[in-house]
């Protein structure tokens, strides 16, 4: 099982999280002049990385909140854990 | 009747007891800023700030859950409806939500000296008390369903469960137990 760093409650177990998606994917602020080309990109285009990736997980069965984490897919292991709206740290 | 729905009889063994314990008023919390002191205020009680801590006032408590988010816990259920009360004063024009779950959970006591071992065979956490000391409080799972535990005494804790889920964490628990000899 996966140990996962909460931002606010410190290391917990794997089951107390659901994962979230990619990080830092912002609404457009002003949907109606995009195609339909780019509206779709935001909604379903994702990265794929093999390797370090930033993503959204959330400690729905703890403090319940949202946060971000950078894991590296191949290994799992997770190099940095900070709360949502914060920047991804420098160098990870 | 709680005791419609889940068996409330104690269970025993040998060095371990589970049981039901009584009423509580119950209010989830939830704020940011200058209304979590006016939350404090009308509760008579400062909210814990720490993460995963609680604090106790006379016959009130109140468990951290959340950066923003808070279980206050009265141990005189007919008191709820005066804080609600005083809190609709001092929180006035704030943003909050503050919503009587009194209804929603019951507690169950898990005590003696094999409390932790029982919890921990259902639960990933470290209960040793370095790491789970008194005083420490956290949502977590139980088996399948979510619950929330709070350590009040070394060999003591105080776990609230949803009504729906009691029947299933009273079992899981018992399964637990059988160890020890229940
Ligand atoms: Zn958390």
């Amino acid at each position: 099982m996966l140990i996962i760093p909460c931002p606010h409650c410190g290391p917990r177990p794997e089951l107390e999280f659901r994962y979230g998606g990619q990080a830092h994917i912002a609404r457009p602020v002003d949907p109606s002049p995009l195609t339909d080309q780019e509206w779709a990109s935001f909604l379903y285009s994702r990265d794929n990385e093999r390797g370090i990736h930033a993503e959204r997980w959330r400690h729905i069965h703890g403090c319940a909140r949202f946060f971000n984490v950078v894991r590296d897919t191949t290994t799992d292991q997770i190099l940095a854990s900070y709360k949502t709206g914060e920047a991804r740290p420098e160098g990870v | 009747m709680l005791s419609d729905i889940v068996e409330t009889t104690p269970i025993d063994a040998n060095g371990v007891r589970l049981e039901t314990l009584p009423a509580f008023g119950r209010l989830n919390f939830r704020g940011r800023g200058a209304a979590v002191s006016a939350m404090g205020e009308a509760f008579g009680l400062a909210l814990p700030q720490e993460a995963c801590r609680a604090a106790i006032s006379g016959s009130r408590a109140a468990l951290w859950l959340g950066p923003d988010e808070w279980l206050l816990l009265l141990m005189l259920p007919s008191d709820t409806d005066a804080v609600i009360a005083a809190a609709a004063t001092s929180l006035a024009g704030q943003p909050h939500s503050l919503v009587d779950i009194s209804e929603r959970q019951y507690a169950l006591g898990l005590s003696g000296r094999q409390a932790a071992t029982v919890l921990a065979g259902g639960n990933p956490l470290d209960f040793d008390l370095r790491a789970f000391p008194v005083g420490m409080c956290t949502r977590t799972v139980m088996g399948k369903a979510e619950l929330a535990i709070w350590r009040t005494e070394p060999d003591r804790f105080h776990i609230e469960v949803w009504r729906s889920f009691a029947p299933y964490i009273r079992g899981f628990l018992r399964e637990h137990m059988r160890e020890f000899g229940a």
